[in-house]
């Protein structure tokens, strides 16, 4: 009799447990499925943006695109002007801002490190990093455009030069930490001063690092607009006079994306596929070529 | 660390670098301090510059709803509002799927397929802010007009309490299209830092959760939340900041108009696309330019303090 009931009662247990593990592996199955589908979600949106880039893009590229300037609708013109603004606009803002960041990335990893002054340093840097770029925008505009008379090309180049900065300090701060002591006392032990330790040593022990954060920093400044709106405003004659009011990629395709004109829309959908696939290149460039050595 | 930079300044004063050694340390040192003048005179500009309005309105800019140029009455609640409810939309849309692509590159893929998907979803973070609002306002606004939300406004429009969040005209704009459009831009933002972090917990809390028979679902929730709960919040915080401030891809496709709707199908503004719209038409010196200046300061201040507890929340744990 009471073997029968312990019986029935493991069985019952058994029971309970076989319930209690498939509503486990069922809840687990419903979640990894729901992760899988996040994931395809995520995907499937960059397939769709860069499918309609293509799409859209490719109806409208042309040798034109890259030979003439930007003209009134119906008369077929090209983004020539506006390619070489921003070109011109995003190579001095790096060649500004890469330099500065450096040497910021340098004093927090090697001098500041945790004292009080590099922690400041460090957060105020972090918060540039993700700040507003239409801010900082406005800002070279009370400071630059409106003391000085007008919007001008200097102004975009430093607007973007103000962008640049944030993203080298942290990518080199960063890369110079990952440097081993044994390096480092290799050199002082042959007598190199600190100086020549960090920049004949260090810097280019780290440089596949330091590149790739120079790199990301001008994907990340040849695509903004915000701040050129506000400093180097666009401009739709040819012209590679930095004082005056400059073109840029970005702003043209703000302004003729919403435009009534049909060709002006098409050259916005052009220089959006031209710009696009330049940053994601910059991009892929800097995590596949250069990341795995570090 | 301390002891080679003891051995170092040793060495220095031995060797005849040593005027290069001042030259060098003080160049850095100027280099951090103007980092530190550059957040100082961004925020002083933008205070200065927003000085007549801010004395013009008082605590009043807060609230007013006007935005009035004819008669040169501005406030600043609809942008505001307008700000804070499309990055927080945003957040309610991008989080989950984030949280779901950082589970699935960290434990459920493939080793061979993470860094791929990894990159690609990275990439979704480098496409340019103007790219997404073209593409908002040319392929998602369409979409949202005439398939999305006249069937939302059928189905939800007529259930008291909420139903008045699903009403009015189909218009495509607004405020639900360009939270859309903004959590779609921060979910790579929260998935890379939310993938870091749980990359962080150490296997061996794992090894053992797995060897009491947890399903990988388990130890995500029992095991690796809680022991990144804090700087999953940054993460979030962080593409909340992110949020705030995006201005092109919002000025394609909020709509653009100084009210408060009550449907979030409806048309408003935010800060930011307030100023980048009505920059152009500002001259230099109006009390309206002035007023863009005060709403720029004040969506500093926002940002500032939601990336300052961010900072706070990610920072490393001191063990």
């Amino acid at each position: 009799m009471s073997a029968t009931m312990a019986a029935s009662g493991a069985a019952r247990n058994t029971a309970v447990a076989e319930k209690l593990a498939n509503r486990r592996r069922r809840s687990n199955r419903t979640v990894e499925a729901l992760c899988l589908a996040a994931t395809v979600i995520g995907l499937a949106f960059l397939a769709m943006i860069l499918g309609t880039l293509l799409y859209l893009g490719m109806q409208g590229l042309s040798l034109s695109v890259f030979t003439e300037a930007t003209k009134p609708p119906g008369s077929h013109g090209g983004l020539l002007n506006a390619i070489v603004g921003s070109l011109i606009q995003t190579t001095i803002g790096t060649l500004v801002g890469t330099p500065i960041g450096l040497l910021v990335g340098t004093y927090l990893a090697e001098y500041a490190q945790n004292s009080r002054l590099g922690n400041a340093v460090r957060f105020v840097s972090d918060v540039l990093l993700s700040a507003p770029s239409i801010l900082i925008g406005l800002f070279v505009y009370s400071v630059l455009v409106r003391p000085f008379g007008g919007f001008s090309g200097i102004a975009g180049c430093v607007a973007l030069a103000v962008i640049v900065i944030p993203i080298v300090v942290r990518t080199t701060e960063d890369m110079l930490r990952l440097i081993p002591v044994s390096l480092r006392e290799a050199a002082v032990a042959l007598g190199a001063p600190k100086w020549k330790m960090i920049v004949l040593i260090c810097y280019r022990a780290a440089l596949d690092g330091i590149a790739t954060g120079v790199l990301l920093a001008v994907a990340r400044v040849a695509g903004e607009t915000a701040p050129l709106l506000f400093t180097s405003l666009g401009n739709l004659n040819w012209s590679l006079d930095i004082t005056q009011p400059m073109s840029s990629l970005p702003v043209t395709i703000y302004q003729y994306a919403g435009s009534a004109f049909d060709d002006w829309v098409q050259l916005a959908w052009v220089g959006a596929l031209l710009i696009t696939f330049g940053v994601l290149a910059i991009n892929v460039v800097a995590s596949v070529v250069l990341r795995p050595r570090q | 660390m301390s002891s080679t930079t003891a051995s170092v300044t040793k060495v220095r004063t031995a060797s005849a670098g040593i005027s290069g050694d001042v030259i060098f340390a003080a160049a850095a040192k100027a280099a951090g301090i103007f980092v530190l003048v550059l957040l100082g005179a961004i925020i002083v500009s933008l205070l200065i510059g927003g000085m007549p309005a801010f004395i013009a309105f008082g605590p009043g800019f807060l609230t007013n709803a006007d935005w009035d140029p004819v008669q040169q009455i501005f406030g600043g609640a609809v942008p505001i509002y307008g700000t804070l409810l499309t990055s927080v939309l945003a957040l309610a849309m991008a989080v989950p799927l984030a949280f779901g692509i950082a589970f699935w590159l960290t434990e459920l893929a493939p080793v061979w397929l993470r860094r791929p998907v990894g990159t690609a979803i990275e990439l979704l973070a480098a496409v340019p802010s103007i790219i997404y609002g073209m593409w908002g306002f040319f392929m998602i606004v369409p979409f949202m007009s005439e398939y999305f939300q006249p069937i939302v406004i059928d189905w939800l429009g007529d259930i008291p309490l909420i139903g008045g969040l699903f009403q009015g005209p189909p218009f495509g704009t607004g405020v639900f299209t360009a939270s859309l459009l903004l959590a779609v831009m921060i979910i790579p933002f929260v998935a890379a830092t939310m993938r870091d972090v749980f990359m962080t917990v150490p296997a061996v809390f794992k090894e053992s959760a797995y060897g009491l028979g947890c399903t990988t679902w388990e130890v995500m929730r029992a095991i690796v939340l809680p022991y990144t709960r804090v700087s999953v919040v940054g993460g979030i915080m962080l593409g909340l900041g992110r949020a705030l401030g995006e201005t092109m891809a919002v000025t394609f496709v909020i709509g653009n108009t100084n009210r408060i709707a009550t449907s979030l199908f409806g048309p408003g503004n935010t800060i930011a696309s307030l100023v980048a719209l009505e920059f152009p038409e500002s001259p230099a010196g109006s009390l309206k330019l002035s007023a863009l200046l005060a709403l720029g300061f004040i969506l500093f201040v926002i940002s500032f303090i939601v990336l300052a507890v961010s900072r706070m929340l990610l920072k490393p744990r001191a063990n």
